[in-house]
């Protein structure tokens, strides 16, 4: 069977600094991956790359077989296929929340305004939002903009989810019913990449756990062996500080 | 990370905003101190300069030469009817400026190498007429292309005049369009385009929009300087306002005309001027509610990337 989703030898640099410095990864269908990692040790990069929003300088990305970093694909065809969520969630600002929901449906996936609205309130009922719909972004809490910017993520269907810390510009009291709206996608078996500060949160969901160090995966394995017997002394490190600071 | 850290001015620095609030017609007991001040200051500086300019040598003649109430009153509605042929140039090409420079401004603002001729003219094009002195392109054009007499080329001189405001007028409005497309934060192409929206589709639903909305108080301004300058196509023989006011001085030797016709402009473009300031500042209280969330990507961009 095909990996959902394959990261063959990625290599991206910004100007002299290179971020990632040959990432592999395999991802299996329903599987969710934690990254985890010192700020700046690419977590964010990496998933800005698998959904070619950075254009990448070496190596592969495969998306259920598809080679999505071939010469000559459309980007926009694999753009569909792969959701990504923000940590500052961009919502558009000048429209209602079901318009920023259902912007992406009607013109990219050419459905007609009601069905897309049909299927729009939909998911903004599911995730306890539907009340909201006709709300500008500005209006709506931190929380609840997440929420609107995961829902506007799944509107297309994606094949892959991307959730690049977001959490992380949220208030504290705020990032239980975003992190309740991503445990209920997993149980749904959506196959999702999360980068996240958020360990516990990581303990609980992941299906495979990964620590990045300076553009590598140093270490990878089921959040049991991570989180609790480390293999290198540098992940042993990190997770040091993650504690000392309260947050494991 | 520390978002704040991106807006908050160096340590040390006086914050500018508040150090100019300060001195205003405020309210309040030492409002009340500040207001007298201002008038009497008022009072006195400009008695000076009525003193000084009546009592000059020359007063009585300048008086006579431009301030002749009769004529004044005679040459009022003359100058007013001819001013509808302004109103006339000031909204058609107001309405072909506001399409042609966001075009302009569009394509100047497109990435990638397969627009890039498309690029290259309209950044030639936008120096070119922002270069030439108005009055140059309308003298050229207006007088230039009827003499070529070639076959179907209009020869009138309204339709020269519109096709010359527009033309001048749409670099200096493109480029209004494209300081408002670039304030949008790039975050917010990138959500668009991650959502599989291609790059024109983003540019229209999710750029444009947003830019517009930032630039109307710009607009604005330029339009003011765009009803003024309607004037200029006197110079190809449009009898608009300024042209039927030259008349009426030829006719009497007197420039009090003229002191009519700049009071017409006067009514016309200060409600404008005071509607576009106050949208200016409407612009700016709605402006500090939003910017939190393109500030905190921002940094973590930056963060990045250092």
């Amino acid at each position: 069977m095909t990996a959902a989703l394959s990261i063959q030898g990625l290599h991206k640099s910004f100007g002299e600094l290179e971020v990632l410095r040959g990432i592999d990864l395999e991802v299996a269908e329903h599987e969710v991956i934690a990254l985890i990692g010192a700020s700046g040790s690419g977590k964010s990069t990496l998933l800005r790359c698998v959904n070619l929003i950075e254009p990448i300088d070496a190596g592969r990305i495969l998306i259920e077989g598809d080679e999505i970093t071939a010469k000559g694909v459309k980007v926009d065809r694999i753009r569909r296929r792969v959701g990504i969520v923000f940590q500052a969630f961009n919502l558009f600002p000048h429209m209602s929340v079901l318009d920023n929901v259902t912007l992406a449906p009607r013109k990219v996936l050419k459905l007609s305004r009601s069905e897309a609205d049909a299927q729009a309130i939909a998911l903004l009922e599911r995730f306890g939002l539907a009340e909201k719909a006709h709300d500008v972004p500005d209006r709506l809490s931190g929380g609840q903009q997440q929420r609107v910017a995961i829902v506007r993520a799944l509107a297309m269907k994606p094949d892959l989810l991307l959730l690049d810390e977001v959490t992380s510009a949220l208030d504290p009291e705020l990032v239980a019913e975003v992190l309740d709206v991503i445990r209920e996608l997993a149980a749904g078996g959506m196959t999702m990449l999360i980068a996240t500060h958020e360990m516990g949160f990581a303990r609980d969901i992941a299906s495979r756990v990964c620590f990045l160090d300076q553009g590598r995966i140093l270490e990878e394995g089921p959040p049991s062996q991570i989180f609790a017997e480390p293999r290198e002394e540098r992940t042993r490190q990190f997770l040091n500080r993650i504690i000392e600071a309260g947050r494991l | 990370m520390d978002p704040e850290g991106v807006l908050s001015p160096p340590s040390g620095s006086v914050p500018p905003a508040r150090a100019t609030r300060g001195p205003r017609l405020g309210l309040g007991a030492e409002g009340a101190r500040s207001l007298l001040i201002a008038i009497v200051s008022s009072i006195v500086f400009f008695g000076l300069i009525a003193y000084v300019v009546v009592n000059s040598a020359g007063w009585p003649r300048v008086q006579a030469q431009f301030l002749d109430a009769e004529l004044f009153w005679a040459s009022l509605p003359k100058v007013i009817s001819k001013f509808w042929v302004n109103v006339q140039l000031f909204l058609i090409a107001e309405a072909l400026i506001l399409v042609f420079g966001l075009l302009l401004a569009v394509l100047r603002s497109m990435p990638g190498p397969v627009v890039f001729p498309l690029r290259l003219m309209a950044t030639i094009y936008v120096d070119i007429f922002r270069a030439v002195p108005g009055v140059l392109v309308i003298i050229a054009l207006g007088i230039g292309i009827p003499a070529l007499r070639i076959e179907g080329v209009p020869k009138d001189e309204f339709f020269w005049a519109i096709v010359v405001l527009t033309l001048v007028y749409s670099a200096y409005v493109s480029e209004v369009y494209r300081a408002g497309i670039e304030s949008v934060h790039a975050s917010q192409s990138a959500a668009a385009r991650s959502l599989g929206l291609s790059q024109l589709q983003t540019m229209r639903h999710v750029v444009v929009p947003q830019a517009i909305r930032r630039v109307i108080p710009p607009l604005l301004n330029d339009f003011i300087g765009l009803q003024k300058d309607t004037v200029l196509v006197s110079f190809i023989g449009v009898v608009e306002i300024f042209r039927q006011t030259q008349i009426l001085t030829a006719a009497n030797f007197n420039f009090t005309p003229y002191v009519a016709t700049a009071l017409v402009f006067l009514v016309v473009t200060i409600p404008l001027a005071r509607f576009t300031d106050w949208l200016v500042i409407r612009e700016r209280r709605k402006g500090q509610g939003g910017g939190s969330v393109a500030a905190a990507d921002s940094g973590k961009r930056s963060r990045l990337r250092a």
